[in-house]
């Protein structure tokens, strides 16, 4: 947001008491995470609650601090659907055989 | 700080042939594209990672909470502040406040710095207890693969970022390059800070040695 480029300079890209707020979330998230931790939970249970506290935390980094809240709506839409689209594939080409081990293991 | 009179007819829909579509600069752009292609070596490395850790039961737990926990912890909160510096750098080069620009980018390369040294601290401790890329003492060197190559990867990154900012501090300061510059370097840090936010769990956490 250097410039005046387009319509949406009207509100500023966030304050400094808004990052920091987002910040303390951050951190407290992680706090829960090292908590988790303590739990003992299965793998497979624990892995899948990490990995969506850290979609979360992801979510909240690249929206304030790499400002694509603040961004035209035509960057993000360019940006975001196309890496998860990616990031899905990935997934379904992987996941049934990473299943299907588990299933073996566990009889 | 550059003003672009652009009509705003001509940008107002990225349909109608406007010249910037996404109204952002290009090496903005180019940042964000490198940032997707990077997410994505990423995440094929930590999905890989996910698959062999969930098919492994002998999976090695190394990290006992004091003082690996505690220090990766630690070191999680030293970059999640040095980008919380980043955002505080972006917003004063936006100001035009020079002085406190190449100050704040100081401290987020200190920040970066203090992780890559506390990392390395951790690596060799990690390597005295018979942890290397190829070998673990409980015979899984899949384990040593992936820590040490997912990690290793990411220290690079951090690393190239440190050098990134320095550079950009110096050059900042000589008035080299400009506040979107700043704000580029932002991105990438940023982003460093954000594939940690993945590698810590899925890998310190993941592994954890509570005892009996």
């Amino acid at each position: 947001m250097s410039t005046h480029e387009h319509g949406s300079e009207a509100h500023p890209a966030g304050s400094t008491r808004l990052f920091a707020y987002v910040w303390i979330w951050l951190v407290a998230i992680t706090g829960f995470e090292v908590f988790l931790a303590y739990l003992r939970l299965r793998p497979e249970l624990m892995l899948s609650l990490l990995v969506i506290l850290s979609m979360v935390k992801a979510a909240l980094i690249v929206s304030y601090f790499m400002h694509l809240k603040y961004e035209k709506l035509s960057l993000a839409l360019i940006l975001v659907p196309s890496t998860l689209f990616c990031i899905c594939m990935i997934v379904i080409f992987f996941m049934p055989d990473g299943l299907r081990a588990l299933q073996l293991r566990g009889h | 700080m550059h003003e672009t009179k652009i009509d705003q007819a001509l940008i107002s829909s990225p349909w109608s042939g406007g010249t910037r579509p996404f109204a952002v600069n290009s090496k903005k752009l180019g940042m964000w594209l490198f940032i997707v292609s990077d997410t994505l070596t990423f995440s094929a490395l930590l999905l890989a990672y996910s698959y062999v850790r969930l098919a492994n039961p002998d999976w090695p737990r190394p990290f006992e909470i004091y003082p690996a926990i505690a220090k990766s912890t630690a070191m999680t909160i030293i970059l999640l502040a040095s980008s919380f510096t980043m955002v505080l750098g972006v917003a004063a080069s936006r100001r035009n406040d020079r002085a406190k620009t190449v100050r704040y980018l100081l401290f987020t390369a200190a920040g970066g710095l203090l992780f890559v040294i506390l990392h390395t601290t951790e690596w060799i401790n990690l390597i005295h207890e018979g942890y290397t890329p190829w070998s673990t003492p409980q015979g899984v060197p899949l384990f040593g693969a992936a820590f040490f190559g997912i990690t290793g990867l990411h220290m690079l990154h951090v690393t190239i970022g440190v050098i990134y900012l320095l550079t950009m501090a110096f050059g900042y300061g000589k008035d080299k390059f400009d506040a979107d510059d700043v704000e580029v370097s932002g991105l990438y840090w940023h982003f460093v800070d954000l594939v940690w936010m993945f590698v810590f769990p899925m890998i310190y956490l993941m592994s954890v040695n509570l005892g009996a």
